[in-house]
């Protein structure tokens, strides 16, 4: 179940930091935020060589066969540098569908395009609700041999940049996923003005689309994708917190007023103590539903909605309470602080608001009654 | 190593432990003092200590082998090198003759209470102001003493006196191992909010007790008392993984079993306080299971010492929220649920002021685990004497 072990995961998290230290930091991130797409194609590069796009797919098929264990402990260390980029869609939620795609030579195409390097993905899962639960309103319908989509999907990540896209859509009496070229005549994205310049959204008009359906594939398996598209956000949060924490609490040893430290002072003292069980907390649930994914126990469900929500609220408020432990210099575009807190409101409502997770988790709860 | 030191514990027991009748073989009733002589004799006590205070020195790890063999057995006396404060701190600050006198002796039988806090000394514990005077080669014992469980049962107990008031606060405190059965000292126990009551005041007025009973080093008492209340924490930190441990993976939870039973689950914001509450209790037991994973691979992990701040979060939360659950059926004491939640509510309490107040914890995580500078205590430095009190 877990495919690495300890000092390899590791390692290649440590190679997979020391990337983002030198390509991604805040500078870089900056120079990014007021580029058109927002994707640093160097970065994916470098990523694409480390091996890391193959994450979750076999050797089969070329790639490196970790488990999402591996996917939380990489996304801890992304959300530091708060890198946004089509890695969830691409390496986490397409090689889940894709491998319980029943059409092997659809699959074996995609998956070997995803480790080569060549093939960036979106996943069109919801509509203007932004919830996975159902798919956008997005209907597909098969004319003379071929599947059309006809519909709109809206915060699609990084549809700008992908070549393909998996599209969540609705056949006659069900529902399926599709995959489409993103060349294909009858797209038409229009990219949001998006608060958070870290994270690009766009919405996804289709009109009579020529896609292929991915066999074998519905909700059961949309679920799936939910939960690992979750736990690889949550790892994402829980790193982001830690960074965003970490940066306050120095800032409050090195802080002087009245003559000494900010740190001192108790009113200060007992939120920054808050706060850490709160990171802490969130920490907690994302590994352990990585681990719960990845061993395909029971109770994975209720525990990506755990991490979900848990990660999204803990990290919101971190990041909420950390401009407050700084002062005014938090307060301005200069600082780090506001970057993080609104990638943490981005977080709250991505694939599915966190009141609806956490309500996911309590009807999970219910059926131990 | 550990399959040799099972069989050898389970070969002593099998000779020494009549598990089927719970007691000592060739003995008609279970006789405490006695059977624990054979377990604290053997090492079996406490494996962890040295060879020349009844242990085997062995590892932590080793120990928990022997604990295991004895729990299977249902055969008591393990776990004394984790669990008898006092023998601990004996072990660890005593002389050696006061060792030679007493450590056997705690091993085998008495209850130690643990005379620490004061009206006037609760979360500022340096601020005690039980005297203690040298008269001959003892001394002579005046104050007052609150919040002592086993008062009552206690032979002995670990007593923070103060026998310099001319010192700054934490320079002038004796830490002594004190006789309990004695005239002059009166135990009243204390009728708590809860309607228990568990804990007691000690009233100490002219007691004596032997200076070679001084654990530590005359005046340098707080040193001691560290150490002895390191072990204490370890201990309650323990208890919580302990608890939220079992409630993790069992069936439904209590609070969730008393919505449903009330019928509170289709209520949207209702729904979403309780989700939040048994989010809090599972999260706090898997960062308590994680806790327990790095001490296994370190030695030591600091999520430990998170354990009892979010459990008052959880306890508060889970009593108020049954309250709301019930509805005005939570003023009337005629039903279980209602003195259940009355109750609970009640006795969150004891974990966000016992043992160090929510406050205080909250300090000790952002001075020792976040390393932020300690405040500004004004008495810490200033003779005793000089301190102002209040109330």
């Amino acid at each position: 179940m877990e495919a690495f072990s300890v000092e390899d995961r590791q390692a290649m998290c440590d190679t997979f930091s020391r990337l983002l230290q030198d390509m991604a930091d805040e500078p870089k991130l900056r120079q990014l935020l007021i580029t058109e797409s927002g994707f640093d194609q160097s970065v994916w590069e470098k990523m694409s060589q480390l091996g890391l796009m193959g994450i979750l797919i076999g050797p089969e098929h070329g790639g490196v066969g970790g488990s999402l264990v591996e996917v939380e402990a990489l996304m801890e260390h992304a959300g530091a540098y708060l890198y946004g980029g089509p890695f969830i869609s691409t390496c986490v939620i397409a090689p889940t569908i894709l491998s319980a795609c029943s059409d092997e030579s659809l699959a074996e195409e995609c998956l070997r395009a995803i480790t080569e390097g060549s093939a960036i993905f979106s996943v069109a899962g919801c509509g203007s609700s932004g919830a996975w639960d159902l798919p956008p309103e997005v209907q597909a319908v098969f004319v003379d041999q071929s599947w059309l989509l006809t519909g709109t999907a809206d915060f699609v990540s990084y549809a700008a940049v992908a070549n393909q896209c998996l599209v969540y859509a609705n056949v006659d009496g069900g529902k399926g996923v599709f995959l489409v070229d993103m060349n294909e005549n009858g797209i038409a994205l229009t990219p949001h003005n998006t608060d958070d310049a870290t994270i690009r959204l766009s919405s996804m008009s289709l009109d009579a689309v020529v896609a292929r359906q991915v066999a074998g594939v519905g909700e059961e398996v949309m679920e799936e994708a939910l939960q690992v598209a979750l736990v690889a956000l949550a790892g994402e949060q829980v790193g982001a917190a830690r960074r965003i924490f970490e940066i306050t609490i120095e800032y409050l040893k090195t802080r002087h007023q009245f003559g000494q430290p900010i740190g001192s002072f108790q009113a200060l003292k007992h939120i920054a103590a808050d706060l850490l069980i709160e990171l802490e907390s969130a920490s907690s649930a994302a590994q352990h539903a990585a681990r719960a994914i990845a061993a395909g126990s029971d109770d994975r469900k209720l525990m990506s909605r755990l991490a979900g929500f848990t990660c999204a609220d803990n990290y919101r408020k971190i990041a909420a309470d950390v401009i407050q432990l700084h002062g005014g210099i938090a307060y301005t575009m200069e600082h780090p602080a506001h970057l993080f807190w609104r990638r943490a409101q981005t977080g709250q409502w991505l694939y599915c608001s966190s009141d609806t997770l956490r309500d996911n988790y309590l009807a999970e709860m219910e059926k131990m009654l | 190593m550990s399959d040799a030191l099972r069989e050898e514990v389970e070969n002593w027991l099998q000779r020494h432990w009549d598990s089927d009748n719970l007691r000592a073989v060739d003995t008609e009733v279970y006789d405490e003092k006695r059977w624990l002589s054979e377990v604290v004799d053997a090492g079996y006590a406490t494996p962890t200590w040295s060879k020349a205070w009844f242990g085997r020195e062995l590892s932590q790890r080793e120990a928990r082998v022997i604990e295991k063999t004895f729990q299977k057995h249902r055969a008591p006396g393990w776990g004394k090198d984790r669990f008898s404060l006092g023998a601990i701190t004996l072990y660890k600050m005593g002389s050696e003759a006061l060792k030679a006198e007493l450590l056997r002796e705690l091993l085998i039988g008495p209850i130690c209470c643990l005379l620490y806090s004061e009206p006037g000394a609760g979360s500022d514990l340096a601020g005690i102001r039980t005297r203690a005077v040298k008269d001959g080669d003892e001394f002579i014992i005046n104050g007052q003493k609150v919040w002592t469980s086993n008062a009552q049962e206690a032979e002995y107990g670990m007593l923070l006196t103060r026998t310099d008031f001319d010192v700054p606060k934490h320079q002038g405190i004796t830490f002594f191992i004190f006789p309990m059965k004695q005239e002059g000292v009166e135990v009243r126990p204390i009728n708590q909010i809860t309607r228990e009551s568990e804990f007691n005041e000690v009233f100490i007025s002219n007691a004596r007790v032997s200076e070679r009973y001084i654990i530590g080093d005359y005046n340098k008492g707080w040193k001691s008392f560290q150490a002895a209340i390191a072990s204490e924490r370890l201990i309650m930190g323990m208890g919580v993984t302990a608890r939220s441990g079992m409630s993790s993976h069992s069936k439904a939870p209590a609070l969730l079993r008393l919505a449903h039973k009330y019928d509170r689950l289709k209520e949207p914001a209702l729904r979403q306080e309780i989700a939040q509450a048994l989010a809090y209790r599972q999260l706090n037991s898997l960062t308590m299971q994680r806790a327990v994973e790095e001490i296994k691979t370190n030695g030591m992990s600091s999520l430990m010492s998170l354990g009892k701040l979010s459990m008052s979060r959880i306890q508060h939360g889970e009593a108020r929220l049954s309250g709301t659950i019930l509805g005005p059926r939570v003023l009337v004491n005629d039903t279980e649920d209602a003195r259940h939640a009355n109750f609970d509510a009640a006795k969150a309490y004891m974990n966000s002021i016992g043992g160090g107040t929510d406050q205080i914890q909250r300090n000790i995580i952002a001075e020792r685990i976040l390393g932020l500078p300690r405040s500004n205590d004004v008495d810490r430095e200033i003779p005793f004497k000089e301190i102002k009190t209040g109330g």
